[in-house]
């Protein structure tokens, strides 16, 4: 057997066998089973860097390994599934197992003594299992499927302490929410399906090559695909799922819904990318691009920790989204795998942070205070040293700060926005959110840092019992925060500022497919982004650098009160904070007219429906019943069965007579019958 | 005579006194010798038809073996009388009808 | 003068056979039908077949007959008066009867007999030695056993059970 296709489908089940045997045996294992998931996902983690070595070792931009097997076969249509293995499914099956990995181990004391702790790496391993699925598969078929079962996953992590009610509600959430973006991508799957008949990525290509699929149905088809991304990328305006899902506990919220699930949609945007037409980039761009300024604005003024990185993560996310829409596909592939990185590593250095919160609150039996509220903290510096830094260099990579791998790929990025406006001279707005979105991101991000660990320590009871989190939590942040260095990124290039390097020749940008030339050559994109990279690049650093300068001035040294501004900027402030009353306002025109429609239909159907047409069905039939049953007990049963019956008997019993047991009887009844014969026979 | 007509209705005059036998008589011995009658009635037909049917033996044969029956039947019948005789402590056929239970 | 004694014996026959049927005495039924098998066996020797006229004689009056009155004496205390005499379903009995008759005469009389004419044999015993031990030989065995059979039946049936 092809030595990759081992690897892929040890890969690829390994983490089901683990679910398999948590899930049914979990609880009366040593320790509950956690180390058969761990050993699972560890097992992955081996053999996707045995691959990624190879890959290296290789390099060659053009390698691919395509393992197909016939799934279904009917009379009209073939549908097969299996692994598509190039340089972009190894690096995302490393990205994945070393969050994964990352997460199991920092579970092991984070979800420590919980009560369903089997179940939880149960439900760790499921996602894995499935997020592999997504990253393998060769088809759009496969891909769906796992896709709705990461979605499942996620639904049961969300909800994994249901016993909390904003915990169920945000599980639930987050799967309808995914739904509404599903169905978009489903119809995008199938409306490729009837033009092409098939769901193989190459197949796909080819037909869209061949013009099987063209003009608006090719571009309602990659809206679909898009609204799929919408939702699972967390995009406006299915953002709202993605804050609420921070509920789950927080290995969770770092594996899923900051590093790899929520990249799932990018993830099958880039492989998709060939047959996007030039009206789906542009709405993607715009979505992306307002999605990355818009949860920007919103991250400024929350003060819980994660609800902070849970905006920042859907302003990185459209930060790739917009990427994609602007032709730079593979530098949003880029940013996503280093935001993996970082974004995990926030998430767990927020999850040391509550976690020894928690332990703090449990020492002074508080139950009130919030553990995961900024300003139940500061001055945490002294206390969590390792977290601290882990936290600093990890920020320092999401503003964008040159050393740190996210200057790389944001940079890229905008610059790659900059080419388009270059390119086609309009589409300023893209530059407005990019930029802007940049220095947010940095303010905030540091406004976070110096409320957490900075200045005087706002409880200092809960302060005096602070400590630093166990070992096991402390790995997942050291490791991460290397991984966050710029150079892991460039080799074999060493130059800081420029993210040239393995990666952008590995992952190389493909022609699009689409017919007619719609879409600029790679080449066009290449050599706009060459130009525009240096003012990109300065601009960017400027934003990023004025984005923490503020953060410093206002939180660090004070100079600037926050009180103040916020007065000032009431509107912009209460706005913000209300999250631009897009819940409310899915509230209003969504939610409460269902309900409405729902109580009417139920009034229909309860009140008129049943009451008159339902139960009048029911008298009627019950008048039809007692109708029938007199016909049948007094007519047919008295009349013609008991008849039948009494008739029977009577000659029965008249019979009876003529059988009177003397021989002499019978034998003059055969003369008789002899008699009878006779005369028959004279006439 | 010479007819086989006068042969045949004799044997029916004795046929049918047999049958009236059987059917009236209550003694089961009077309903035997019925059937001793019927019995010489067929035999006579046998040889009634051999002897006008080209002196054909095969007749006479049948006839010999219907003696043979008779006489085995007459052995068997009036065990069976005896023995029903010692259960009623009667012979009356119209009262061993325990066949009308 | 032929006809003349053809005539006596079918009428002695059937007057026979009525008091069989009709006597109230079983006694005189018995003497009857000995009447009756002899007229019979006349009938044989009118027929040509000497040997079952002297067959009808053995047998019928020898064997059978007192095989009768033997019966009739074991189940019957000798000394009462009347040995049944109470006959059932008279009437519709003779009527029935009657009918088969009329039937069977008419049956009789209308139908066109085959009429095969003949020499009279000059015996009748060898023809049937001969054909009982060559085409008949099974029958003729097998009612050996049945009179074999018949013999111990008859024997087992009217003992009295003990």
């Amino acid at each position: 057997m092809n030595i990759f296709l081992q690897y892929t489908l040890l890969i690829y089940f390994l983490p089901l066998i683990a679910f398999g045997i948590q899930i049914f045996v979990g609880k009366r294992l040593p320790r509950q089973g956690d180390w058969v998931s761990i050993g699972a996902v560890l097992a992955t983690l081996v053999l996707s860097i045995a691959l990624f070595a190879g890959m290296l070792l290789d390099y060659n931009p053009t390698f691919k390994q395509n393992f197909s097997f016939t799934w279904l076969e009917t009379a009209n249509f073939k549908i097969s599934m299996g692994f598509l293995v190039d340089n972009i499914t190894i690096i995302m099956l490393l990205v994945v197992a070393i969050i994964s990995s990352a997460s199991h181990i920092y579970s092991l004391k984070y979800m420590e003594g919980d009560s369903r702790y089997s179940q939880y790496y149960a439900y760790l391993s499921l996602f894995t299992f499935s997020m592999n699925g997504i990253v393998l598969a060769n088809s759009m078929m496969l891909l769906y499927m796992s896709w709705e079962l990461v979605g499942l996953s996620s639904y049961l992590l969300i909800g994994f302490w249901f016993e909390k009610d904003s915990a169920s509600n945000a599980g639930k959430k987050a799967f309808l929410t995914n739904r509404v973006g599903d169905i978009g991508f489903f119809i995008g799957i199938m409306s490729l399906f009837t033009a092409i008949g098939s769901f193989s990525y190459s197949d796909i290509f080819a037909g869209v090559a061949a013009g099987k699929i063209t003009g608006t149905l090719l571009t309602l088809a990659g809206i679909g695909l898009f609204m799929g991304a919408v939702g699972k990328s967390a995009q406006f305006p299915l953002h709202i799922w993605l804050p609420d899902a921070m509920e789950g506990p927080t290995p969770v919220s770092a594996l899923i819904h900051a590093a790899t699930m929520v990249a799932a949609g990018v993830f099958m945007m880039v492989r998709v990318f060939p047959i996007l037409s030039p009206d789906v980039l542009i709405i993607v761009a715009y979505i992306g691009g307002f999605t990355a300024f818009f949860a920007a604005t919103i991250a400024i003024t929350r003060t819980d920790i994660k609800q902070v990185l849970a905006y920042s993560t859907l302003s990185q996310l459209g930060y790739m989204i917009m990427a994609i829409g602007t032709g730079a596909y593979t530098v949003a592939f880029f940013h996503l795998a280093i935001h993996a990185m970082f974004k995990a590593n926030l998430f767990y250095g927020a999850g040391s942070v509550i976690h020894g919160m928690h332990h703090a609150l449990h020492k002074l039996g508080d139950h009130k205070t919030d553990a995961q509220d900024m300003r139940n903290m500061g001055g945490l510096k002294s206390k969590m040293p390792v977290t601290y830094w882990a936290m600093v260099i990890s920020s320092l990579a999401i503003s964008g700060v040159p050393l740190f791998s996210g200057f790389l790929s944001k940079d890229a990025i905008l610059a790659g926005t900059l080419a388009l406006v270059n390119r086609t001279g309009s589409h300023h707005l893209l530059l407005f959110f990019g930029f802007g979105a940049a220095l947010i991101t940095a303010f905030y991000m540091f406004r976070m840092i110096f409320l957490t660990f900075h200045n005087k320590p706002n409880k200092p009871k809960i302060f005096e019992h602070m400590k630093e989190s166990p070992t096991a939590m402390l790995i997942p942040l050291v490791v991460l925060s290397t991984l966050s260095i710029f150079i892991f990124y460039t080799l074999p290039n060493v130059n800081p500022l420029s993210g040239q390097g393995w990666f952008t020749h590995l992952v190389a940008q493909h022609e699009s497919l689409v017919p007619g030339n719609l879409n600029p050559s790679v080449y066009a994109i290449e050599e706009s982004i060459h130009h525009s990279h240096f003012p990109a690049m300065i601009t960017s650093l400027i934003v990023a650098g004025l984005g923490l300068l503020l953060a410093w001035l206002m939180y660090f040294k004070k100079l600037i009160s926050a009180e103040v501004w916020t007065k000032r900027l009431r509107p912009l402030y209460t706005l913000s904070f209300n999250r631009y009353y897009i819940d409310e306002l899915y509230d209003k025109i969504i939610y409460q007219p269902f309900l409405k429609i729902a109580d009417w239909v139920a009034y229909l159907d309860w009140d008129v429906y049943d009451k008159y047409f339902i139960n009048g069905f029911g008298r009627v039939t019950e008048w039809f019943a007692k109708v029938v049953g007199i016909a049948d007990y007094d007519g047919l049963d008295q009349g013609i069965v008991d008849g039948f019956g009494r008739s029977t008997q009577r000659l029965g019993n008249s019979l009876k007579k003529i059988q009177t047991g003397k021989i002499q009887n019978y034998v003059l009844y055969a003369a008789f019958a002899i008699v009878i014969l006779l005369i028959l026979q004279m006439l | 005579m010479n007819i086989l007509q006068v042969y045949l209705t004799l044997a029916a005059v004795l046929f049918s006194l047999g049958i009236f036998a059987v059917i009236t008589r209550r003694n089961a011995i009077a309903v035997l010798m019925g059937i001793e009658l019927i019995l010489n009635a067929a035999n006579l037909n046998f040889i009634a038809f051999a002897r006008f049917g080209g002196m054909n033996f095969s007749g006479h044969i049948f006839a010999l073996f219907v003696i043979v029956l008779a006489a085995a039947e007459a052995a068997v019948a009036l065990a069976i009388i005896i023995n029903l005789y010692q259960n009623f402590q009667s012979i009356n056929v119209d009262e061993a009808q325990q066949l009308k239970q | 003068m032929t006809n003349i004694v053809f005539w006596f014996f079918v009428i002695m026959t059937i007057t026979a056979a009525l008091m069989v049927v009709l006597s109230k005495n079983l006694i005189y039924a018995a003497i009857a039908l000995l009447v009756t098998f002899l007229g019979v066996a006349a009938m044989y020797v009118f027929l040509w077949a000497d040997f079952i006229a002297g067959t009808q004689v053995m047998i019928y009056i020898g064997g059978i007959l007192i095989l009768l009155l033997f019966g009739i004496m074991l189940t019957h205390k000798i000394t009462s008066v009347r040995i049944s005499h109470t006959n059932v379903q008279r009437g519709v009995g003779a009527l029935i009867v009657a009918a088969i008759f009329v039937g069977l005469v008419w049956m009789i009389n209308f139908t066109p007999w085959l009429k095969v004419t003949t020499q009279e044999p000059l015996q009748t015993v060898h023809s049937i030695g001969t054909l009982l031990m060559t085409d008949f030989l099974l029958p003729f065995e097998v009612a050996s056993v049945l009179l074999l059979g018949a013999l111990i039946g008859a024997a087992v049936l009217a003992r009295k059970e003990t």
